[in-house]
């Protein structure tokens, strides 16, 4: 639009003597869209056509629409908003009350024609830095763009994978119970010889199983306590344990002081001897710092359990052989228990889970699941494992505080997944539970740039990832989309 | 980032559950009842009956400013002395101390602004039983009586107040410990000293009682004791607590044994007092009967209860008494720790009548009767003793955003943004205690506030301004400037063993600067100036707070009582640490404007006379309706009593308020005068965005309400520092003849001419308003629906009603541009809004200046102007033909709310010119607009209707 005849069609104001009314004779403030309803010398309709006033009452500094539409050029209407042109920039409407209110806020400076202020025209300035910035970010986004495509592509794959995993899995399962109906069968026909070599079997058998899993306790408990003595000094503190939820004995949603003491046997701190007692006292509650359930999985899958554990998955198939000539009993409730027992539900479980996670629209989002990104601030490591949870750690010692396990998205609907939110973390004194936010923008790299706690246990995070990045609009579009002139 | 927050939370765990214990609501057994303080158990056995107290009326003297009078202890026979003042504007000072002190009581100074100038007393009449003194005028008279003492004060035959007529004067006198070798000395000294004086005795007294001797009161009527004698009287038994006293594990040690006082006033006809804050109850005055006495004692109390005597965060010893022909109020100068016992009830002859009893832990009694007799002139009276309200910046009238805290500069630009997009006003950000260097005051955190001048030109910028707190504890840290060079100037308060006074608080380990010296305070004004305080700047002010003072791990979180400050004990002057403490920051802010600006200082502790110094709120409230309601009679109660600037946290402090509380918190607080938002650090951000558009808009126009009336706050600021009349006051100061206002505490007035009644309840469908005044109307300020006064009015509400009416008879200025902050408002022009009363007239005023210097005193540039509508015109008359000021601000429209439909109305302008308005009558509201007058609201106009 023409910007001389703008200013042709707005003249200086007319300031009648100290402490009286400001009188605008021409339409000031009115965009170029709505000049049309404000023609000089000629009545005007309010915009919602609440009455008609003589047009010299238009910008008098005198409120007579009950739309504000008779001011748009000066402040009198509560309702009113003001049009700055800003030439290079971007074009603005404010709310009338900030005409001549001593702040400029039109880069092109006419809001403040009477108020003494003195204001800079800083549109080009602000039109230069914008379209600089609207460059790099389009660069970014098509980038980033270009690596969601591959990261989708990925996602698509490692879908597949893990979808005949379970199928294996479970085509396994079956397996194992068409073996079980055979046995059976046997059990029947074989009604109940050698009870006694079965029961003495059996408990053998027990008693194995109670070997391998005191060892497997015992493993835990070793990986508990280190993993709960943050400052390596060879003890578990009242402080490392405290942060162990989970471990609250009146579930109020606190672990205070004295009941971790408690858990403790009473001590301020126990070293690896007398952990043992405190840790059967925990342990069913316990849950690991460093990897959930989900997590774990995949260790024990690479991680060789004891032989003849008929717990772990991976030996499954060396106790079953083992047994096959076995008591036939002991040999079906070995199976009954594997196929119901927890890790084989665990990893299907997981399985199940993982593919049923949102991960986007495209699965864009995928790659980060069990991965786990840092911050560090002055003081803390923050650190947030999409899909799971976000917890913050001090540099200097101290415990781990867990500040929100995974939710959901939680964008705008037009947007849902720019946003991630996780909670039900920590408690707060007085407080919720700690939760986070993480808000999603487009970058190249994937990475948390920035940590806040805007409210207290409320923590926001910003996150990059390319799979957020949307497909470029052209830049020649993003840079005269915004820009009137 | 939780840093800092994180381990303060853990820190505050730590010292809550240790001292505060962690409840929901306040941990009572922390604070003492009355059982619990020796001296108030001690006072309070002592029930009503005849007086030990003899006037020995042979020793009166009578000069031209005061009667002075000896009073015998007939148990003990110490004397003590009685000096009456008759004070100019209708008072009474009675002042009783021991007439020979072992060493020097306390006497409370720099409360009251000048030594109160006397009258003339003179005698009427007297015998051997009794003298009667002149007041004034034809009826005015008080009786002192001989035996038993008492004081009446009398108008014709009526007994408006009786002193010790209860007899429950007591005066515990100064004493040397008997299990020092001092006082086996002084004894032996003492009886030598006995013997010697009986011999040069005068003719009349011819037996002296030795000591232990059985008493005989009728021999001691008979006697005649010349003045300065004494008489050795039977040994006191000493009671446990006098020498020494614990509460939980902290020990009081003693060393100047008992020294409380204790007096009882009757008032004949009353049964409604009121004032004595700070406590969290209804402005109505309970019967302390069968439970505590209100206590005054300042006090960080942690999640206080409502409905409760039990002391809070300040203290002003008055009490008013008022019934349909008279307000009277008390005055107890004491600021030692005190409990008020109110006892109302039928007195001799079915006449209602209160009783009221003061006991202080040490001191001296020092009471001021203000005889009123109308409300106004009582508080006329109180202020010419204490003075009145500070005249506050403009700005400080309109909105306040706080939040323990605003984390970093980057949250303070996000906030004043989130103001700015949302389109609401304010002018205010403030920053609590994380904003310094590890709680060192004066400090700013460098990681979080790297650049505190830019951040407040920022809001300069925005013609907006900040507050940062500077409590009054200080770190004990070498390394900090504050605290080593008051450590080396020896400005902290002494234990009692004369070491540097420590407690703990915010910082951890912190010394108490003894504001009480003026040496002291001189320097700690100084530490205000622009190169002191880096990092501050002319839109930066102060907020004081914790200066009870609050010390976690002290006695009742508060200073151990023998704590030392110069020759005096904290004991003496516990309620007055925080007057002084507001007393020095207002005058460093002064100071470093060269004394051109006038300070903005919000405190928490408080005392008589604290009104010259800025702001107080009501201290730690909660997110809970009851708080919400509680707001007005705390404010109430403290406007009587001369603080007129007083607010409560809007959302509630503690806890988390539902957005229907923070709505009606919102819509009740812009109709109070001190407006600030507060939340507590652990609960959910609330800045007025977060809770949906919906609430976002109410409380948008809740906030701009606020700013359209703020030419009227500031009038009545304006009148509230020339009077002392209270900006928010209860119904029955206006109405004080019609009985149904005497106890309403759930609406009040904005002056004379606004009446609002906030919701204060959840769900509210509809709230009951008292309209007063037999005759009088009122207009609804929204709808300009007209009301008859002297009726209780059913109002239906919605999310958006905020209960507000206009006194018919009134003339309200309104500046209805609302800008993003005041100070973008200067020059806007006014929208007058004119509420006739039944016989058409009305009248208003305006006051106009620069809103934030003294040039209105020193320079006298102010615009003080009457505006009077009457016989169908509106003018504007000069009430200060010698101030002027220029202004910008005209008047844009006219409102006539009741009026007729005119022929046409003409202005005639200062110089003579007339012209004609435009206007528009609306007949169904009955609201004649008139359309830009235009003319500059300083000087002279006429609008005549035809």
């Amino acid at each position: 639009m023409s910007c001389a005849l703008l200013l042709l069609l707005t003249s200086l104001a007319l300031v009648m003597g100290t402490g009286t009314a400001v009188e605008i004779q021409r339409p000031r403030g009115v965009p170029q869209s709505k000049r049309q309803f404000y023609e000089e010398n000629k009545p005007f309709t309010c915009l919602d056509g609440s009455s008609t006033i003589p047009f010299d009452q238009v910008n008098d500094d005198y409120c007579d629409c009950r739309d504000g539409s008779d001011e748009p050029g000066t402040a009198a209407c509560p309702n009113g908003s003001f049009h700055c042109t800003n030439a290079g920039f971007r074009p603005a409407f404010i709310p009338s009350s900030r005409i001549n209110d001593g702040i400029c806020d039109c880069c092109d400076t006419t809001d403040e024609y009477n108020s003494g202020a003195t204001c800079q025209n800083t549109c080009r300035e602000m039109g230069r830095k914008e379209r600089e910035s609207l460059q790099i970010m389009a660069e970014i986004t098509k980038e980033g763009f270009l690596l969601k495509q591959q990261l989708i592509h990925e996602a698509k794959r490692g879908q597949e994978d893990k979808q005949g995993k379970l199928t294996e899995l479970q085509g396994s399962k079956k397996g194992l119970e068409g073996k079980m109906e055979a046995l059976r069968t046997v059990k029947k026909t074989a009604e109940d010889p050698e009870k006694e070599a079965k029961e003495r079997h059996l408990k053998s058998w027990e008693e194995q199983k109670e070997l391998i899993r005191m060892e497997k306790d015992k493993t835990r408990m070793a990986e508990a306590f280190l993993e709960l003595d943050d400052d390596a000094d060879g003890y578990v503190s009242v402080a490392e344990l405290q942060s162990h939820l989970e471990l609250d004995p009146d579930s109020d949603g606190s672990l205070t002081e004295t009941e971790t003491q408690g858990l403790l046997g009473g001590a301020g701190k126990v070293d690896t001897s007398t952990f043992e007692t405190v840790w059967s006292g925990i342990k069913d509650k316990y849950l690991s710092e460093v990897s959930t359930y989900v997590m774990k999985t995949y260790v024990i899958q690479s991680f060789p359990y004891p032989k003849g554990s008929p717990g772990s998955g991976r030996s499954n198939e060396v106790s079953i052989i083992r047994f096959e000539n076995a008591n036939v009993c002991t040999l079906l409730s070995a199976s009954q228990s594997l196929i119901c027992g927890p890790e084989f539900i665990w990893i299907c479980r997981n399985l199940e889970k993982e593919i049923g996670f949102d991960f986007g629209p495209s699965a864009e989002f995928a790659y980060l699941y069990s991965q786990c990104y840092e911050l560090s601030t002055s003081e803390y490591i923050y650190r947030l494992c999409p899909f799971n949870r976000v917890s913050q750690k001090p540099k200097f010692g101290g415990s781990e505080t867990n500040l929100g396990l995974w939710g959901q998205w939680a964008g705008p609907e037009e947007n849902l997944y720019s946003v991630m939110k996780y909670d039900h973390g920590q408690g707060c004194w007085q407080g919720p539970n700690r939760s986070t936010t993480v808000k999603l923008t487009c970058g190249k790299e994937t990475v948390v740039t920035s940590t806040s706690e805007p409210s207290r246990c409320e923590y926001l995070m910003e996150f990059t990832t390319p799979a957020v990045c949307q497909e470029p609009a052209s830049l020649d579009e993003v840079l005269h989309g915004h820009t009137e002139l | 980032m939780a840093s800092f927050i994180e381990r303060m939370c853990l820190y505050r765990v730590l010292v809550l559950s240790v001292f505060l214990s962690i409840t929901q609501a306040v941990d009572r057994s922390n604070f003492k009842t009355c059982d619990q303080s020796a001296f108030c158990s001690r006072q309070r056995a002592m029930k009503p009956g005849q007086s030990s107290y003899t006037a020995l009326l042979e020793t009166l003297e009578l000069s031209d400013s005061h009667l002075t009078v000896q009073l015998l202890n007939n148990n003990n026979k110490v004397l003590l002395l009685l000096e009456l003042y008759r004070l100019q504007g209708n008072m009474t000072r009675v002042k009783i101390n021991e007439l020979k002190p072992i060493k020097p009581r306390y006497e409370v100074p720099d409360v009251l602004i000048t030594d109160p100038p006397t009258e003339l007393m003179s005698v009427l009449a007297q015998d051997e039983h009794r003298v009667v003194l002149s007041l004034g005028g034809e009826d005015w008279r008080l009786i002192l009586s001989a035996q038993p003492f008492r004081l009446d004060i009398m108008e014709g035959p009526q007994v408006l107040l009786s002193l010790n007529s209860r007899g429950l004067l007591a005066f515990e006198q100064l004493r040397i410990r008997k299990d020092t070798i001092s006082h086996k000395i002084s004894s032996t000294v003492g009886s030598m000293w006995d013997k010697i004086k009986s011999v040069f005795s005068s003719k009349s007294q011819t037996d002296t009682e030795e000591a232990g001797e059985k008493e005989d009161t009728e021999k001691h009527d008979k006697e005649k004791v010349s003045e300065g004698e004494e008489e050795e009287a039977e040994e006191e038994v000493d009671q446990p607590g006098m020498w020494e006293e614990t509460f939980k594990t902290h020990a009081d040690t003693k060393p100047n044994g008992p020294s409380s006082i204790s007096l009882d006033f009757s008032l004949p006809g009353v049964e409604h007092v009121y004032g004595i804050p700070e406590h969290a109850d209804g402005l109505k005055l309970k019967n302390t009967d069968g439970g505590d006495p209100y206590r005054l004692y300042n006090l960080d109390v942690f999640q206080y209860e409502l409905f409760n005597p039990m002391a809070l965060y300040g203290a002003v010893p008055v009490l008013l008494s008022h019934n349909t022909h008279r307000t009277m109020g008390l005055f107890w100068l004491n600021a030692a720790e005190t409990w008020v016992d109110v006892s109302s009830g039928q007195g001799s002859s079915e006449v209602p009548q209160t009783d009221v009893r003061w006991i202080s832990e040490s001191g001296i009694i020092d009471v001021f009767i203000m005889l009123g007799p109308r409300p106004n002139d009582v508080f006329t009276q109180y202020s010419s003793l204490t003075g009145t309200q500070a005249f506050p910046p403009l700005s400080s009238l309109a909105y306040h955003q706080c939040r323990w805290n605003y984390n970093d500069q980057e949250d303070v630009s996000a906030v004043d943004q989130g103001f700015d997009e949302h389109d609401i006003p304010y002018d205010f950000i403030w920053l609590d205690i994380e904003h310094t260097d590890g709680k060192r005051y004066f400090t700013w955190d460098n990681n979080k506030f790297p650049q505190p001048k830019d951040m407040l030109q920022g809001l300069l910028d925005k013609r907006r301004k900040m507050v940062t707190i500077v409590d009054p504890h200080i770190k004990v840290d070498s390394s900090y400037k504050i605290h080593t060079e008051i450590r080396s100037r020896g400005y902290y308060i002494k234990n009692k063993d004369g070491g540097d006074y420590e407690g703990w608080c915010w910082p951890g380990n912190a010394g108490y600067p003894d504001f009480t010296n003026p040496e002291m305070r001189k320097w700690w004004a100084s530490m205000f100036a622009y190169d002191q305080y880096e990092g501050s700047m002319e839109n930066l002010y102060t907020w004081n707070d914790m200066n009870e003072p609050s010390v976690f791990n002290g006695p009742e979180v508060t200073m151990h009582k023998d704590a030392l400050h110069g020759p005096w004990e904290h004991r003496d002057i516990h309620n007055l640490y925080g007057f002084y403490v507001q007393m020095a920051t207002a005058e460093g802010q002064i100071q470093r404007s060269g004394g051109l600006e006038r300070p903005f200082v919000l405190t928490r502790a408080f005392f008589a006379g604290s009104q010259r110094y800025g702001a107080v709120w009501t201290g730690d409230n909660a997110a809970e309706w009851g708080h919400l309601k509680m707001s007005i009679p705390m404010c109430l109660s403290l406007g009587l009593v001369g603080i007129s600037f007083c607010g409560a946290d809007v959302g509630g402090f503690f806890k988390t308020p539902s957005a229907e509380l923070l709505v009606r918190w919102y819509q009740a607080g812009a109709y109070q005068p001190f407006f600030r938002a507060h939340a507590h650090l652990d609960t959910p951000r609330r800045e007025p965005w977060l809770f949906g558009p919906d609430n976002t808009a109410l409380i948008r126009e809740a906030v701009r309400q606020r700013y359209t009336l703020l030419p009227y706050w500031y009038l009545q600021f304006y009148h509230a520092q020339r009077t002392g009349q209270p900006v928010m006051r209860p119904l029955w100061v206006e109405y004080p003849e019609d009985i149904a206002t005497f106890s309403i505490d759930n609406e009040f007035l904005i002056g004379r001419d606004l009446l609002v009644h906030p919701v204060t309840d959840e769900r509210s469908s509809g709230v009951t308003a008292y309209l007063p005044g037999n005759g009088e109307v009122w207009y609804d300020v929204h709808t300009f629906q007209r009301h008859d006064g002297a009726q209780n009015l059913s109002i239906p509400v919605t999310m958006s009603s905020i209960p507000v009416f206009q006194r018919g008879g009134s003339i309200i200025c309104r500046k209805n541009r609302v800008r993003r902050s005041s100070s973008c408002m200067e020059n806007d022009p006014y929208t007058l809004y004119v509420a006739l009363d039944s016989q058409g007239n009305a009248e208003g005023e305006i006051y106009i200046d620069d809103g934030h210097t003294f040039k209105h005193k020193t320079d006298k540039q102010f615009i003080h102007r009457r505006l009077s509508f009457t016989a169908n015109s509106l003018s504007s008359s000069d009430l200060s033909p010698d101030s002027q000021f220029p202004t910008a601000s005209w008047v844009e429209q006219v409102n006539i709310l009741g009026a007729q439909k005119p022929d046409a109305v003409t202005l005639t302008a200062t110089d003579g010119g007339e012209s004609s308005v435009e206007f528009e009558f609306d007949p169904d509201t009955a609201v004649l607009t008139l359309r830009k007058p235009g003319v500059n609201a300083g000087v002279n106009w006429t609008l005549h209707l035809r």
